[in-house]
């Protein structure tokens, strides 16, 4: 059952943000953010543009960071749009890195229920483990949440075994009280995990966002005993923005959620500069970036 | 306990190394003077006492321990300075010395912070970000007030008292030090100054840059002792007006001393804090506020918010989600940037928190502590927080002046409106709450100085600061913190 959700008080976000931020991350604790923060993201492509030859190349890369430096972790999926499943499936089988599909329309969502649901058959038959799909950020703003409700409870069985990342958009729903409230409804109605941006819409992921993200899920866990998963993407492009977000997720719902199991970073250029700074702990100075594909 | 058993776990593996702040550029003297007339100079006993680090237990420097002839003299070269020099400068130039001094700090912050974290406990990102830029703030604010007096008090004239005795506490040293000097300057007077027994040194520091402001010789003079020096200016006869911050016990006790003398005073005195927090509140930002509110310089606040009032359908849920919060709360080294709570500023204060705690428990009350790890040396107290006491729980009564909070809970306004004002205190308050008439309702009828909405412990040089009832009399800050130190003519 749906109960009101709670309001946010965008200041006291914005003050405990600057907070969290203000940690100072160093040493033997900043490797291991490093590393961890690897671990967590989702290489992404989503370009009209994409081609196998692309997502074969982004596939490469998921699970040969940096041959350079072993012991590396790989990162958690590849993401990519529904016709390159099959192409990234292959290219990422038997390594541990799943595929990950956007899907219902992304990123505006603007379509009719039955052909998303097809959609996301579609794309589980093709292999994928995990499914991004966006809410109708149109019905929730009309304050239909009844119909983004049952979208969600519908793409969740169409989804099968595949596991379900729900999109809010949160720079559509512009209000933190939004964010709570569509934070709550996703949930509810079976969200694996939620997350916040399609990487389309400015602004993407923010802190402020994300914190709010957290607390409800924070929530969501004590009243049903159930863990979901968040995914902050679009705008993260520097470790230390990286490190900032796992600081805020130590904080707010601590050692169980820090596992590419329940976080994810949605990032195109994260890794390399994740990378830059992993070596730069090591040998004590910045290598050229010649020296990290860009795959 | 009532709340919600937590389920999340912040014994993560992964955590953050130490990342102390350098104190290299903070150069310690073994022993520091008086300042009296512009120049440093040892207590003519040639006795001194000493300053230890609460989070360490070592010595830091050693102080003089003033007597009554460094009294004496400290208020003779005020006097002086008042009459000759400081009264009579155009107060224009009254306030570009205050300017400097208010660069001066800013400049020399780092080392201030540094040194107020070493020797009072608190964490150095408190220090960094709240006490020495409020500081510099303060002189800023004043200043612009130097030459402005007439638009202070429109149609009177206003003239400077003479010779002011200032007396502050250890929980703010340098802060509260620019809180008693700055108006007082700005308004035209001379003063000495005493900072508390166990925070002497930003005071030492603060003497250097009075000095190197080039301000006329006597106008601020800095004197350091314990109880008893305060005692000897209090009773001085040749001082105007007296400013005591401090507890309520010594504020009645300078009272009494004062009776019938036409001396001026100010008293800034303690208090028990109600923080209110509705059930249409935002959470998880009112709980972040209550941490902030009791927490805060290990609770050592005399605004702190230390008695919380919980509407009771959300009690569990508050109950729960400030235990996990205190979880997470980093106890430890002060001058760790990443540490929340720092030790506790004397082994004194200490025991009388852990008397207050033992209290609780006997009385009756659940208690819930974090489970931090205290380090072996120095003075700590892990954050506490008794549930299942009421207005009758002394607990509840009386200042703690720790990282101690008291929860009870409500049903309705007018309900937590009565037991907030159930106290002889009357300092500061906070109400919680999504609606707007229902702060417009709760500020206006409890009876408190200051009172946040959504917010807790905001300070602003421009807004007044003080008490009702046992909390205190006079304003500090704002145009008001300039009444206490003139004297209006037609």
């Amino acid at each position: 059952m749906l109960t009101a959700s709670r309001s946010v008080d965008q200041i006291g976000i914005q003050e405990r943000v600057a907070r969290l931020h203000s940690r100072s991350i160093k040493k033997e604790s900043k490797v291991q953010a490093l590393i961890l923060a690897l671990s967590m993201i989702d290489l992404t492509t989503l370009e009209g543009r994409d081609s196998p030859g692309k997502v074969y190349q982004l596939c490469y890369k998921a699970t040969h960071l940096h041959e350079r430096f072993p012991g590396l972790p790989h990162v958690a999926a590849v993401c990519v749009y529904a016709p390159m499943i099959k192409v990234a499936k292959s290219a990422l089988r038997g390594s541990g890195v799943k595929v990950a599909a956007v899907a219902t329309a992304f990123p505006s969502g603007m379509l009719n229920l039955e052909t998303k649901l097809a959609e996301v058959t579609r794309a589980v038959q093709d292999g994928a483990d995990e499914i991004d799909m966006v809410i109708s950020r149109g019905r929730f703003l009309s304050g239909d949440y009844d119909y983004v409700y049952d979208e969600i409870t519908r793409v969740k069985q169409a989804c099968e075994r595949a596991h379900l990342k729900v999109i809010l958009e949160t720079g559509e729903l512009v209000t933190l009280d939004n964010v709570r409230a569509a934070s709550d409804l996703a949930m509810a109605a079976g969200a694996d995990f939620i997350k916040t941006s399609t990487g389309k819409v400015q602004p993407a992921a923010t802190p402020e966002v994300t914190l709010v993200m957290m607390q409800a899920i924070r929530d969501y866990h004590r009243e049903s005993g159930r863990r979901v998963g968040l995914k902050p993407a679009g705008g993260i492009s520097k470790a230390k923005q990286a490190i900032q977000y796992l600081v805020m997720l130590r904080e707010t719902l601590g050692q169980d959620w820090l596992t590419p199991n329940l976080f994810r970073f949605g990032a195109s250029s994260l890794a390399n500069d994740v990378l830059m700074q992993i070596i730069k702990q090591s040998t004590g100075m910045y290598q050229s970036p010649g020296y990290f594909s860009i795959d | 306990m009532p709340g919600i058993k937590s389920t999340l776990n912040f014994d993560t593996d992964w955590s953050y190394s130490p990342a102390p702040q350098s104190s290299g550029e903070v150069t310690l003297r073994e022993r520091y003077g008086l300042f009296i007339d512009g120049e440093s100079r040892p207590a003519a006993s040639g006795e001194y006492f000493q300053s230890i680090n609460p989070a360490t237990e070592e010595k830091l420097c050693e102080v003089p321990q003033a007597g009554a002839d460094d009294i004496h003299r400290a208020v003779a070269a005020a006097r002086e300075a008042f009459t000759h020099t400081w009264s009579r400068m155009p107060a224009a130039e009254r306030g570009k010395f205050i300017f400097r001094i208010a660069r001066m700090i800013q400049e020399r912050a780092r080392e201030l912070a540094v040194m107020e974290s070493m020797d009072g406990g608190k964490p150095i990102r408190e220090a960094r970000d709240v006490d020495i830029p409020l500081a510099a703030a303060h002189f800023f604010y004043y200043a612009g007030w130097a030459d402005k007096l007439d638009y202070a008090f429109p149609g009177r004239s206003a003239q400077p008292l003479g010779v002011a005795a200032q007396i502050i506490p250890w929980n703010f040293p340098l802060l509260m030090a620019a809180w008693k000097l700055a108006p007082a300057l700005a308004a035209g007077n001379t003063l000495v100054l005493k900072p508390a027994e166990t925070t002497p040194l930003t005071a030492m520091i603060l003497a250097e840059i009075v000095r190197d402001s080039g301000i006329p010789p006597g106008v601020v003079n800095i004197v350091t002792g314990g109880g008893e020096t305060g005692q000897m200016l209090v009773r001085h006869p040749d001082v105007d007006k007296i400013a005591f911050t401090g507890s309520t016990a010594v504020g009645k006790e300078i009272m009494r001393v004062l009776a019938g003398r036409g001396k001026r005073y100010t008293l800034e005195l303690g208090g028990k804090a109600a923080n209110i927090i509705f059930a249409d509140a935002a959470i998880d930002q009112a709980v972040e506020g209550i941490i902030n509110s009791i927490f805060f310089n290990q609770g050592h606040v005399c605004c702190a918010g230390s008695r919380l009032f919980v509407e009771e359908s959300v009690f569990a849920e508050v109950i729960g989600k400030l235990q996990e919060r205190m979880e997470t709360l980093i106890v430890g080294n002060p001058l760790d940037k990443n540490t929340d709570v720092g030790a506790i500023n004397s082994r004194e204060q200490l025991e009388r928190i852990q008397a207050f705690v033992e209290i609780g428990k006997q009385e009756g009350g659940e208690v819930y502590q974090s489970s931090c790890r205290l380090p072996d040396k120095g003075f700590w107290h892990a954050p506490t927080l008794f549930s299942n006491v009421s207005q009758s729980h002394r607990v509840v009564q009386e200042e703690i002046f720790g990282p101690v909070l008291a929860v009870q809970t409500f049903r309705t306004v007018d309900e937590v409106i009565t037991k907030a004002n159930n106290t002889p205190y009357g300092l500061s308050g906070g109400v919680w709450t999504d609606k707007g008439a229902k702060i417009f309702k709760v500020t206006r009828d409890i009876r408190a100085g200051v009172i946040w909405a959504n917010t807790f412990n905001k300070f602003d040089p421009a807004s007044p600061f003080g008490g009702y009832k046992e909390s205190g009399m006079g304003r500090e800050g704002g145009v008001e913190g300039l009444l206490p130190y003139v004297r209006l003519g037609a």
